[in-house]
Order: C-alpha cells, then sequence, then structure tokens
C-alpha cells in the first residue's frame, strides 16, 4: 500500500488530462494511474515508408487487432460497429482526427425539442466558458462566423481547403446547403511548444509533427509541471470501498504485474464510454453488488456510438490524395431535426481529403473497381488522387438495450473480465444513414464525381463510446449528478464520454473535455463541502 | 528471388511458390507505367516478411489456393498461366476466402511503397514525414454564399 492521494484519477486520455490539468492549481496531490506507456512522436508511422501499413497493424484503431500490451480485448461481435480506442496517455486522442466540433444547444434540449431520450441537466450556456478554455489548452484552429454555431473564437486558422475542399465545396454551394472550414485540434501556427501542421496526412496514425493536439502533449505537459504525478503501466482492477460506501481507492497492476493498492480521498474515473463501466461493474462489494455506482441499474446502458455513413466520391481530376490532414470541412444542412426526413435529430458531414496510395488500392481491389492482373494498373490511376468524399456522423439515441457488460470468459491479460458489447442499430439511425447516403451522392454528383463508393455504417467506427454512466439528477435515472459525482458514492467523479445523456451529432472529444473541465471546476468550489 | 526464398524459413518452399505465383497474378508487372510485379525480388521479400505474423492464415489461404486449383485444373496453382491465376484469386476474394484478403491487404502495402512503383505514381520515394506536402489554401470566396444565408442553428 502507498500512501493515500488526495485524488486518483483512472485513465489519461482526452478527459483524465484535462481534469488533472484544471484540479492541479487545488496544489492537491493527483495522482493518475494509465494503463498505456508514454508514446514517442519519433516512432509514429508518418516518419517511416510503412506509415499506411501500420494503421492495420500496431497503430491499429481497434484494440482486437492492434493487441498491444497495453490493450485489453472487448468482445463486440454481437455489435455491427466494433470499438476503436487507443491506451496511453493521451489515450484515444493519439489516434483522433482531430475533427473537433462543439455540441449544438438544441443537443442539450432532444426530449423539449423532439420527445426522445432526455434533456442534460446542464445546456450549452453552462459548457460555454469551458468549451473556450478548451479550445485555448487544445489550440483549435477553425473560421469565426460559421452560421450553425453561436459565436465562438477561433485560436488559429483553419486547415487549407486544398483540391478536394474547394471541389465539394462547390458542390455544397450548387445544392444550396451549408458547409464551413471544420474545427479542428490541428496547430496551423506555433502554439503552446507546438509546431505547425506541415500536411503529413497520416493524422489517425499519431502526429509525429506534434501538430495535433494529442493531450500527451497538451494537457499532461502542463499539469505534470504543476506536480500530477503520473503513472504508466498501472491497470486498475477495481474500485474499492470503506464502511461507510465512501470509495477508499482502487486496487490495480503495476509495471510489473504486482498488484497494489492505492488509497485516494476522491476517485476520477476517465476510461471512456466502454472502460469506465466495465471498470465499475468490477468493483463489486457487499454494499454494491451488481457494481459501484450502480444503484439505478443503469452503469454499461444506454451505450452510443456514432453510426458513420461513408461515401466517397470517384472524380477525373487529381485532388489532395495521401497530403493534407484528413479533417477539412464540414456541412451541418441536416443537423437539427426536420420531420419530414422521416428520423428525429440529425448528422453532420465530415468531408475527407483523401486517401494514400495503400489504401486506395485496397479501396479499389475490394470493391471491384480494381481488377486483379491486368488492368490493375490503368483502374488503379483512375482512383489514386482521385477519391474524396465525406462521412455522416449520426445521432445515435441512448437504448438500454445497448449495453457494455461483463465478458463470461474473456480477460485481459491480467485477468480482469473484459467488456462485451451488445448493441443494435436503430431504425432511426437506419433511416438517418440512409439519409446521410442520399444527400452525400447528391452533392458529390454537383461537385463532380463520376461515381461514389458507400459503407454505411462503417463498421469499424466505433471511434465514439457513450452513455454507459449517465448524467441527470435523478438517482433512479442516471449515475452521476449534474457535476459528475456518482448519486451512489460522494467521492467517485466520472468525467468522460460516458457521463453523455446523448450523443449529438458530432464528434465527442470537444465536449467531454470540457465537461471534464466543468466538472474540475464545480469540485474546486465545492472543496470544503464536496462530499455533502 | 532464390536468395530471397532462400532466406526465409517460416514459409516453406512450397507456400512461398503459392504465394509468389498469386500476388504476381493480382499485380502483374507494366511496362507503360514501367512498374515491376507484386513478385519481384525486393517486394517479394517485404511481403514475406510483412506476412510474418500472419503466417497461420495466409498459410492456411495458400493450401486451398492449392487445393482448388489441383480439383478445378489438376495441377499446381503456380503452373496455372497468369490470367488463370488472377481470375482464381478474384473469384476467391469475392467469395471472402479466409486468408486470401490478408494476403491482399499485405501485398498493396509492400507493393505501394515500393521506390519504383511510388515515382511511377509521381511520388517522392519518401516517408511523410519530416518533409510534409503542400496543400493550396483554396478559394475561401467560396463561403460567401454561406454567410449570405445566415443563422441555421436553433437556439431553444
Amino acid at each position: 500500500m502507498t500512501d493515500a492521494v488526495d485524488v486518483l484519477i483512472v485513465g489519461a486520455g482526452a478527459s483524465g488530462a484535462a481534469v488533472a490539468w484544471s484540479l492541479a492549481e487545488t496544489r492537491m496531490r493527483i495522482v493518475c494511474l494509465e494503463q498505456g506507456d508514454w508514446m514517442n512522436p519519433a516512432e509514429y508511422p508518418s516518419a517511416g515508408r510503412d506509415w499506411e501499413a501500420r494503421a492495420y497493424s500496431d497503430m491499429s484503431i481497434s484494440p482486437n487487432r492492434r493487441k498491444r500490451e497495453t490493450d485489453y480485448p472487448v468482445n463486440d461481435a454481437n455489435s455491427p460497429i466494433s470499438v476503436a480506442n487507443f491506451n496511453a496517455v493521451g489515450g484515444s486522442t493519439i489516434l483522433y482526427a482531430g475533427h473537433f466540433p462543439r455540441f449544438h444547444p438544441s443537443d442539450f434540449r432532444v426530449k423539449t425539442l423532439d420527445g426522445v431520450a432526455d434533456d442534460w441537466p446542464i445546456d450549452y450556456r453552462t459548457l460555454e466558458p469551458y468549451y473556450a478554455e478548451n479550445d485555448r489548452m487544445m489550440g483549435v484552429s477553425g473560421l469565426a462566423g460559421d452560421p450553425a454555431y453561436p459565436p465562438k473564437e477561433s485560436v488559429m486558422p483553419p486547415v487549407p481547403l486544398g483540391k478536394a475542399g474547394q471541389a465539394i465545396a462547390k458542390g455544397f454551394n450548387k445544392l444550396g446547403w451549408h458547409w464551413w472550414p471544420s474545427d479542428t485540434a490541428i496547430a496551423t501556427e506555433t502554439y503552446d511548444g507546438r509546431d505547425r501542421c506541415i500536411n503529413l496526412g497520416a493524422c489517425g496514425s499519431g502526429c509525429a509533427q506534434g501538430a495535433k493536439a494529442s493531450t500527451d502533449i497538451t494537457y499532461w505537459p502542463h499539469a505534470v509541471r504543476a506536480g500530477v504525478e503520473v503513472r504508466t503501466r498501472c491497470r486498475v482492477r477495481e474500485i474499492t470501498t470503506n464502511g461507510d460506501g465512501m470509495a477508499s481507492g482502487v486496487v490495480y497492476y503495476d509495471q510489473d504485474g504486482v498488484e497494489q493498492f492505492q488509497a485516494a480521498e476522491v476517485v476520477i474515473v476517465a476510461c471512456n464510454g466502454v472502460g469506465t463501466p466495465r471498470l465499475l461493474l468490477n468493483s463489486t462489494s457487499g454494499r454494491f453488488p451488481s457494481g459501484i455506482a450502480n444503484s439505478s441499474g443503469l452503469v454499461g446502458k444506454n451505450l452510443m456510438f456514432h453510426p458513420y455513413a461513408s461515401v466517397q466520391g470517384i472524380f477525373d481530376t487529381p485532388l489532395d490524395g495521401y497530403r493534407g490532414p484528413g479533417v477539412c470541412i464540414w456541412s451541418q444542412e441536416f443537423y437539427e431535426t426536420d420531420r419530414n426526413r422521416g428520423f428525429v435529430r440529425g448528422y453532420t458531414y465530415e468531408i475527407n481529403r483523401g486517401r494514400g496510395p495503400v489504401a486506395t488500392a485496397l479501396t479499389g481491389m475490394f470493391s471491384g473497381r480494381i481488377p486483379y492482373g491486368e488492368g490493375h494498373h490503368a483502374a488503379y490511376r483512375q482512383l489514386f488522387n482521385r477519391i474524396a468524399g465525406m462521412v455522416g456522423i449520426c445521432e445515435d439515441l441512448p437504448e438500454e438495450h445497448n449495453t457494455v457488460t461483463l465478458d463470461p470468459d474473456l480477460t485481459d491479460s491480467h485477468g480482469i473480465p473484459a467488456p462485451k458489447i451488445d448493441y443494435t442499430l436503430s431504425e432511426n439511425s437506419r433511416r438517418m444513414l440512409d439519409h446521410a447516403v442520399a444527400r452525400a451522392t447528391e452533392v458529390l454528383t454537383a461537385a463532380g464525381a463520376k461515381d461514389v463508393i458507400i459503407e454505411a455504417p462503417i463498421g469499424v467506427g466505433g471511434w465514439h463510446l457513450m452513455g454507459t454512466a449517465r448524467m441527470g439528477t435523478d438517482p433512479e435515472r442516471s449515475v452521476v449528478n449534474e457535476w459528475g459525482r456518482a448519486h451512489d458514492v460522494k467521492n467517485l467523479f466520472i468525467v468522460d464520454g460516458s457521463i453523455f445523456v446523448t450523443s449529438a451529432g458530432v464528434n465527442p472529444t470537444r465536449t467531454i473535455q470540457s465537461l471534464a473541465l466543468y466538472i474540475a471546476d464545480s469540485m474546486k468550489k465545492r472543496l470544503a463541502n464536496l462530499f455533502d | 528471388m532464390s536468395d530471397m526464398i532462400a532466406t526465409d524459413q517460416l514459409f516453406t518452399n512450397e507456400e512461398q511458390r503459392t504465394l509468389l505465383a498469386l500476388v504476381g497474378a493480382v499485380i502483374p508487372a507494366n511496362a507503360e507505367y514501367g512498374t515491376p510485379s507484386a513478385d519481384d525480388p525486393d517486394i517479394a521479400a517485404d511481403i514475406l516478411a510483412t506476412a510474418r505474423p500472419y503466417h497461420a492464415t495466409v498459410a492456411n489461404a495458400l493450401q486451398q489456393v492449392e487445393s482448388i486449383a489441383a480439383e478445378q485444373y489438376a495441377t499446381a496453382y503456380a503452373d496455372l498461366d497468369a490470367e488463370t491465376r488472377a481470375r482464381l484469386a478474384s473469384d476467391l476474394s469475392r467469395s471472402r476466402f479466409a486468408g486470401l484478403g490478408t494476403l491482399v491487404t499485405i501485398t498493396a502495402q509492400c507493393y505501394y511503397r515500393d521506390d519504383r512503383v511510388m515515382r511511377s505514381l509521381g511520388m517522392e520515394p519518401r516517408s511523410p514525414y519530416p518533409d510534409g506536402f503542400d496543400v493550396p489554401q483554396g478559394d475561401w470566396s467560396l463561403l460567401d454564399p454561406v454567410r449570405r444565408r445566415g443563422k441555421i442553428y436553433k437556439d431553444p
């Protein structure tokens, strides 16, 4: 047993980093346990000739394919969408694209507006100052004035339109539809010790340039300098409780595989929408037989992904191909509910700039557009640098039958039960995917595409893990209260995407981090009576 | 090619013969573009090295390719003409033949990072980092009609 710490954070990803940095100013003793390593950007794929191949192996988005020592397996056989994540200091921000939209004001009021799901216990205005603070810490590039959002500032200029963005923007303009330069967590100028983007084109495998804002190079250096201790290769098995029903600390396996106990006054869980319910469900005791903080029975329920519709156009003229960040522009023409479309809520189009030579070959060969044998080369050249398109990021509404539970057989390398995913697409999601495919085909055709390649939903697209320990004011209908504290355990907090009430139709990281800053601030304001 | 075969101990000589016949049929050489085939010695060595972690899957696929070649043509796969080899590989891929997808993926990964192939595509044969690439800013005046349309979000 080691000395008790004031605050113990489990997970050093997007939210763990933000909450650690914010709480550091309290001068409390803060320790973060992370099962992964510090990454070395010099070893990221874009520094090597095999940069595309490594996205299929040690830098894959799938933990089941990647199988690093620091990963845990996920049984997602009973889901049309498989889980994507990364385990390291920085978490999944190591591999994310850096597409960085905010939620909209309407996203916090879906019950009121559309009669579905639940309203959040907080609103856009509550989060707005934390969005701004997070934008400064992460270094957000974009262009102020987007008519799809309330006014917001940008820290740096947007990433370039490029040939692909320009072609597709013209398509949107022909149809009179909204588009705007994406907000991105990619530095377009030198910023806070990070160098500017040089268009490596491999954002999804880690940014060797350090332009993309993964939290190992944004929040963590500041938090560590402020005194926060990060212990890597430490995998937490369970949160323990004392006789008063308060969290007393965690049991974890250290880098040598030795079981340890770390006592703590406050425990903050930041393990994402799959890792967090897994940890809570693994933390059973006489007082919490079905898992800690689970009196509502909702831990692990209401899992939300974002079903993705991919529609890629094939153009006659060369575009950006392998050059430039994957993120480019977005469209929120179909974001707000219009019941005439046959579904509620909506989606964002995220325009994809292009793909590398290997991805082009595989796309062509597996879609039948590039034959095996003599016709290979001519057909390949019809696709190389000529593919650009978009993904529709569809709002996924919460449903209790979409769950994270503990697999009865599968375990990680420490023998800890692995998560099991049971998930089905709703009819609302299917209709939204169909709509996204049809409208994307229209806009790509208007932009000059001669053919489209469609995948909906993207099977490997479980990047966003949300809803499995939802926030709310009613202890019977939620796991944490309106400022992130577990209803059942007054010194246990959750700060990751699992506390989302609804998913919105945008990438969640900016909101996850802003929520973490908001919860940290809520804790700081209540330090004298935090456990009341 | 014989040197490469002799130095790789994981795949048997028979497996290597089938593998090279298959990848060479999938991506043949092309005189017009000046590109080698995927069974070129350098590329083939890369494929064999990259396939090592997937040996069991790939070897199983190769064994099944040979079985089908024997069943349909009463000969070894490598002894078939190039067109037949390509057609057979394509048919098997379309039927989601176990393991063949892995081998085709590895083949594409290794082929399209070969210096000669990259040059033929107009690429510099190098990693993206540290030099990066140029991307044009584009015409930001395209936003004018979007600005003119005005606010589209709901503010409940």
